[in-house]
């Protein structure tokens, strides 16, 4: 492989295997994905999709196979991605502001309190998703939107070339999901965008690539999503919501 | 009250000086540490902690007997002890993924069964209870200095890692993302687990001490949003159940530990109890 491809690619994942307990989960996975890409990863519970997220950022070892994150190891490099994971999973009692939340992307190996600039583009990234008025406002009591928002505002304190989000629209509401995707759009001009998703109706609006994980991965264009690849991963009483598809670029990459 | 602050004044009871005293200084790593404990949801962990330090108390016991070495104090056999259960169980609650909990109650058992034991087999009487609950006569002037050194060494810690901790409880697979060593910060913080919990056995005895390290960081995450606020608020509320504690079971003439624990509890219950009523009193609209 040569650097300069290496440079180009976000992800590089190749001939990967995990497996949980006996049990594998993930097997012969091969997905490229570029820079300025977006691109989504739907699939059953259970599956795998948040497996490979954790692959990708290197907070579990492959069985076997590499993984390449901005062209070098995941550990080394996971501290410029952008992580929003999903805001469910947090303790409703724990004592923390929007603030304190957001500053935590500004961490970094070097132990110690934050610097005035830490605090500044911690203000900066609130600010730019609408947070100031919740600034000091408790993290548990915000409504799904604003968490989310929130968690956003942390992942881009630290995002340089890629932001990956775990089920971010399963807490929020239509009007909030619209201006979601307005965000996505604008962060998308400046960094490769990767997002999972149960909500298939959202795949097809805004991403160049569809990835569907089912303990196999495969990548397609949004445009050749159909009924029966979605009924081959979900299987067959899967109810299919007619939208409208927006054609992307770059053909079939059948991986 | 007043026969309270005389008995404090004079010189007829310093032990009594002593416990109030440690019991005031203890309060700042009780609250700093216990709302730690508190947030990450590890009080089973502390609680074994503090279980496994009669293990060290009873070899300390047993040394300074056999061997004839007056120096070692049990306190040193508890710290050593509690160093000890911290970084077993820190180890195995972060490598055993799976029966965590049977390990660690297996641990908690098993140091004290090791306690009871040297104690046993040491010459003369010790009493195992006065360790288990508390007993403030054995409080010395020595231990001051001890929780003195012992905040001094906690404030410093959190004050220069408290963004660090607070990231690694609040969201320990974001804090790796972003670089930090969790496991070092984890094993960190029960070793403050371990150094806090120490300090306040002779107060409240093992088995109690835990639930003043708890208690009151749980009843001031009730009125606060930040950590730093639960720190200073649970701090102050561990001042008051040690100092009124000693109170009445100064004026009562009964054991302090129990008293400071139900006190303590009390508290936790009304405050629960008045915030679920305040809930349903007035009942927000869905939105």
């Amino acid at each position: 492989m040569t650097k300069n491809k290496s440079v180009e690619a976000v992800i590089e994942l190749t001939d990967l295997e995990f497996s949980y307990n006996d049990r594998i989960v993930l097997r012969d996975v091969n997905l490229r994905i570029g820079q300025l890409d977006s691109t989504c990863i739907i699939g059953p519970n259970g599956g795998g999709k948040s497996t490979l997220i954790k692959l990708m950022l290197g907070l579990l070892q492959p069985d076997r196979g590499t993984v390449r994150l901005l062209g070098d190891n995941p550990a080394k490099t996971r501290s410029q991605v952008g992580y929003v994971p999903q805001s469910t999973k947090y303790d409703p009692l724990f004592p923390v502001t929007a603030l304190d939340v957001a500053l935590m992307g500004r961490l970094g190996s070097r132990p110690g309190r934050y610097t005035a600039a830490d605090y500044d583009a911690a203000r900066a990234a609130l600010a730019d998703l609408d947070l100031e008025a919740y600034m000091h406002a408790s993290f548990a009591e915000l409504s799904g939107g604003q968490q989310q928002r929130v968690l956003i505002a942390r992942a881009l304190v630290s995002a340089v070339k890629l932001l990956i989000m775990d089920e971010p629209t399963a807490n929020i509401d239509a009007q909030a999901e619209h201006s979601f995707m307005e965000l996505l759009r604008e962060l998308n001009e400046r960094m490769a965008v990767i997002l999972v998703t149960h909500d298939l109706g959202f795949t097809s609006r805004f991403f160049q690539s569809v990835v569907c994980v089912n303990n196999w991965v495969h990548i397609h264009p949004t445009s050749e999503i159909t009924g029966e690849i979605i009924q081959d991963m979900y299987g067959a009483d899967f109810q299919m919501v007619r939208h409208d598809h927006r054609c992307a670029a770059g053909g079939h990459t059948h991986v | 009250m007043s026969e309270f602050i005389a008995a404090l004044t004079s010189n007829q009871l310093p032990f009594l000086r002593y416990a109030f005293l440690v019991g005031i200084l203890a309060s700042i790593s009780f609250g700093i540490v216990g709302s730690y404990v508190v947030v990450r949801r590890i009080t089973y962990i502390a609680g074994a902690i503090a279980h496994c330090v009669l293990g060290g108390i009873g070899a300390a016991l047993y040394l300074q007997k056999t061997h004839n070495l007056p120096w070692l104090d049990p306190l040193y056999g508890a710290l050593v002890a509690a160093l000890m259960a911290a970084l077993i169980i820190g180890m195995v609650s972060i490598h055993a993924k799976q029966r965590e909990d049977t390990v660690i109650g297996a641990l908690w058992a098993v140091g004290m069964a090791v306690g009871l034991l040297f104690i046993a087999k040491t010459p003369g009487y010790s009493d195992p209870m006065s360790y288990l609950f508390g007993n403030i006569l054995l409080v010395t002037q020595e231990d001051l200095w001890m929780v003195a050194i012992l905040d001094l060494v906690i404030v410093t810690l959190v004050w220069f890692l408290y963004h660090n901790f607070l990231a690694v409880c609040f969201d320990e697979e974001y804090a790796r993302i972003r670089g930090l060593q969790t496991s070092f910060y984890y094993l960190l913080l029960l070793t403050m687990t371990a150094l806090t919990v120490v300090l306040l056995v002779r107060v409240v005895g093992i088995v109690m001490v835990v639930a003043l390290l708890t208690l009151p960081a749980a009843i001031a995450g009730q009125f606060v949003n930040r950590l730093g606020h639960m720190m200073v608020l649970a701090s102050f509320l561990c001042m008051g159940f040690v100092a009124s504690g000693l109170a009445v079971s100064y004026k009562l003439d009964l054991p302090s530990g129990p008293i400071i624990i139900v006190l303590a509890g009390a508290v936790y219950l009304l405050v629960i109890a008045g915030r679920r009523l305040r809930c349903f009193s007035r009942r927000p609209l869905r939105n």
